[in-house]
């Protein structure tokens, strides 16, 4: 069992847990994730590492509320257990063992989108630590559901761009126009690092690919296990099967097949597919699996 | 009635139509009298070829002479002293291969059922409350042992009993491995036999640790240098599941064995309190001919589909159990032998809507002597189906490799491990089971971990002398 030491909703549908983790917390890099199981009878959902304590012995994840099983972890309380958390897993963002020397050469580029906000955060936050330049951009529907504003303000300063698609806080329009200003700026990256939902990692990767950027993007397929058993979380990059849980979660963007890798989240990521999905999987769809979030 | 010396007891199974729909267990065991009757048609012999087919050497005519005097408490002392678990392996174990297929009465008749009798021990032992005894004086040597399926509870529990201070790791939420993930509910019941088997591992002292990847939350190297153990064994199992290549294969509907049986057995898909979602295909194509490939194909079944398992070879040389493909026939399986598919046909959907397969023909014998499979040209159709499941075997996990200094692994990427010793290139460390030999058996895998623990009580003594 593993104690919660903080919950709160960062806003109307995204919760954020701190939870003691302390083997997890010891070792966890960027990049990598968890699998948490809510109670005996949950789903075991991967979810991206948001922040980390070695100190304190505590990981950070971020949820956003879509089906039940979010639903069930985002209703726990400060001082509540959570059955299982698993990790750290995946590969450590590609700088974490690399030569700093060579890294602190490079500019970065961070793209967060929607909850993907919240997995670039450790990203930034060991880049400044590190002495490794970049910028970041933020990118959300509306000033209602910004989420970790003060920690990338912290963090990114002057760096940080923020935008909202209606307009209705700091700039107005997608990621991908930030990103262009940016870049017609005539300011200079080496890697971007696209983090969000999938249809916005494959534009921010195309933006960024354009402007001859080397590109990452983090992916989120379904998982059950995590630790490479299963293979649920097979996609295709360069033509060749990897498994995101061991070979991921993050790969080079030009590699990766986003319209297969997207076919296969449709089915649970969107109302049409869940309505299938029920029907495929008859009495055993229970409606509130973690991978519909 | 008087027992016919020549056959087996016959052991009472549930109807194949009504198993058919449920996950119920098929076997029922022997009772008292069947397991009597049964144990009497031992011979006894002074030259036991049984025990020689026994991975774990257990002294079977020993415990099978106190069944037939109905001293069942101390036949399941005997079994202990070999095994860890009698209950699990009474029931999975190829038994016709290893101890019954060694057995003098089946040179003339049939062999002596020492798989049932077994499962009957186990059995009454834990309905009867017997739990296992240590005596051992405690060594203050600790053991770290990485997995907690059938290899590694078996070397936890030789190291407990030998007085060692032992821990295990395991990545998923519950102990058992294949145990848990792997084998279904209708051959191995989880709650009846395999927790209790387990927790008779811990009642040795033996302390389980559940949610960490040695590889990810901790290290081999940060176990011995950092967290005071002394040894470690590596029983964390096969890896990675293996697809075919073959176009379609990332269309929707379509899993490796793995995935499904994970989602079924360990996250109990087919029950209504549990949130793990499984497709019920209507039509499901099962790839594969091995044990695994039985078990996914009978999952599918009872859970409401009609179910082909698809194979390059015919009959002859399907790898699995010759009783779980008599039980999979009888619960209404359709084997299509001699067919291998060529690619995966997806709906508008992307979902699975059929399997293109091409007939084949046996021709030479291959490396492994068994007559190669040989397509037909011309011969390719399709199958019509929603649901494919790839039972095509798996390969080594690197997770442990690539982070352990100085453990080596061979060509095929499994870990390099003595067969007598389990010991590695890496000293202090062991390792067995399909980490080392690749998919095999529980059996094999408990055999290894016993195996080890001698291995380390050596190496452990050597060096406090």
């Amino acid at each position: 069992m593993f104690r919660i030491v903080k919950s709160e909703m960062l806003c109307e549908n995204i919760s954020q847990i701190v939870v003691e983790a302390p083997r997890i917390a010891h070792t966890c890099e960027p990049g990598q994730f968890v699998i948490v199981r809510a109670d005996e009878t949950a789903e075991r959902i991967p979810l991206t590492i948001s922040d980390y304590d070695r100190e304190a012995g505590t990981v950070t994840i971020t949820i956003q509320i879509i089906g039940l099983s979010s639903m069930k972890i985002a209703k726990f309380q400060t001082g509540d257990f959570l059955a299982d958390v698993t990790g750290p897993l995946g590969q450590p963002s590609e700088f974490v063992n690399e030569d700093i020397e060579e890294v602190r050469k490079r500019n970065y580029l961070f793209v967060g989108g929607g909850l993907g906000t919240a997995p670039v955060y450790p990203q930034v936050k060991w880049c400044k630590e590190h002495g490794v330049p970049f910028d970041v951009v933020i990118g959300t529907k509306s000033k209602s559901t910004l989420i970790m504003e003060k920690e990338f303000t912290e963090v990114g300063g002057e760096h940080y761009f923020l935008t909202t698609d209606d307009g209705s806080y700091k700039h107005k329009g997608m990621v991908t126009s930030v990103m262009e200003e940016l870049i017609a700026e005539g300011r200079h990256y080496d890697v971007c690092v696209a983090i969000g939902p999938m249809i916005m990692m494959k534009f921010a990767a195309k933006t960024a690919l354009a402007a001859g950027i080397h590109t990452i993007v983090s992916m989120n397929p379904i998982m059950v296990d995590g630790t490479g058993m299963c293979g649920a979380c097979r996609l295709m990059v360069g033509g060749e099967v990897k498994f995101a849980c061991v070979d991921g979660p993050e790969f080079d963007a030009s590699l990766v097949d986003f319209d297969g890798a997207m076919k296969r989240m449709s089915l649970y990521k969107t109302e049409e597919g869940r309505a299938y999905l029920a029907a495929k999987e008859g009495d055993t769809h229970k409606g509130n699996c973690g991978n519909c979030d | 009635m008087a027992i016919d010396m020549m056959k087996k007891v016959p052991v009472r199974e549930q109807d194949p139509k009504v198993r058919a729909t449920n996950f119920e267990e098929v076997c029922l065991g022997y009772d008292v009298k069947e397991a009597q009757d049964e144990a009497s048609r031992c011979l006894n012999c002074k030259n036991p070829k049984c025990v020689e087919g026994c991975p774990v050497s257990i002294d079977i005519p020993g415990f099978i002479q106190e069944v037939k005097n109905a001293r069942f408490e101390k036949a399941a002392e005997i079994i202990s002293r070999s095994s860890a678990l009698p209950a699990v392996c009474g029931r999975v174990c190829p038994q016709e291969s290893q101890c019954e297929g060694k057995c003098i009465r089946g040179i003339k008749g049939e062999s002596v059922s020492i798989g049932k009798l077994e499962r009957f021990v186990a059995d009454w032992a834990r309905e009867s409350g017997i739990k296992p005894k240590v005596d051992a004086p405690k060594k203050n040597k600790k053991v770290a042992v990485i997995g907690s399926g059938p290899s590694g509870l078996t070397c936890a529990g030789d190291l407990a009993k030998m007085g060692y201070d032992v821990t295990v790791f395991e990545a998923l939420h519950k102990a058992g491995g294949v145990l848990v993930y792997g084998i279904p509910e209708f051959r191995l019941p989880k709650d009846k036999v395999v927790e209790p088997e387990v927790d008779n591992v811990r009642a040795l002292g033996v302390k389980i640790e559940t949610d960490v990847v040695i590889g990810k939350s901790t290290t081999i190297d940060a176990l011995l240098e950092e967290e005071g153990f002394d040894a470690v064994y590596v029983g964390s199992g096969a890896g990675l599941p293996k697809f075919m290549g073959i176009p379609g294969e990332q269309a929707l509907g379509v899993y490796s064995a793995n995935e499904f049986l994970t989602r079924n057995n360990l996250m109990k898909a087919y029950r209504d309190d549990y949130d793990t979602p499984i497709a019920r295909g209507k039509k499901v194509v099962v790839v594969g001919g091995g044990n695994v490939a039985m078990d996914a194909a009978r999952t599918a079944l009872r859970l409401g589909g009609e179910v082909h398992v698809v194979y390059r070879r015919s009959e002859q040389e399907l790898p699995a159990r010759v009783e779980e493909v008599h039980h999979a026939k009888e619960e209404g399986i359709i084997f299509d032998l001699l067919q291998n598919p060529v690619e995966i046909l997806e709906n508008e959907d992307g979902w699975v809507r059929g399997i293109r397969v091409i007939k084949m023909e046996l021709g030479e014998p291959d490396e492994s002597g068994r007559r190669r499979p040989v397509e037909i040209p011309g011969s390719e159709y399709e199958i019509e189906c929603d649901t494919v499941i790839m039972s095509l075997g798996t390969s080594p996990n690197p997770l442990i490799p690539s982070t352990t200094k100085g453990l080596d692994t061979n060509r095929r990427k499994c870990i390099v491990a003595d067969e007598a010793t389990g010991s590695t290139s890496k000293a202090g460390v062991y390792a067995g089971g399909d980490a080392v030999t690749g998919a095999a058996t529980v059996i094999l895998a408990m055999g290894a971990g016993r195996a080890a623990a001698k291995g380390i009580d050596e190496y452990l003594s050597g060096k406090s002398e």
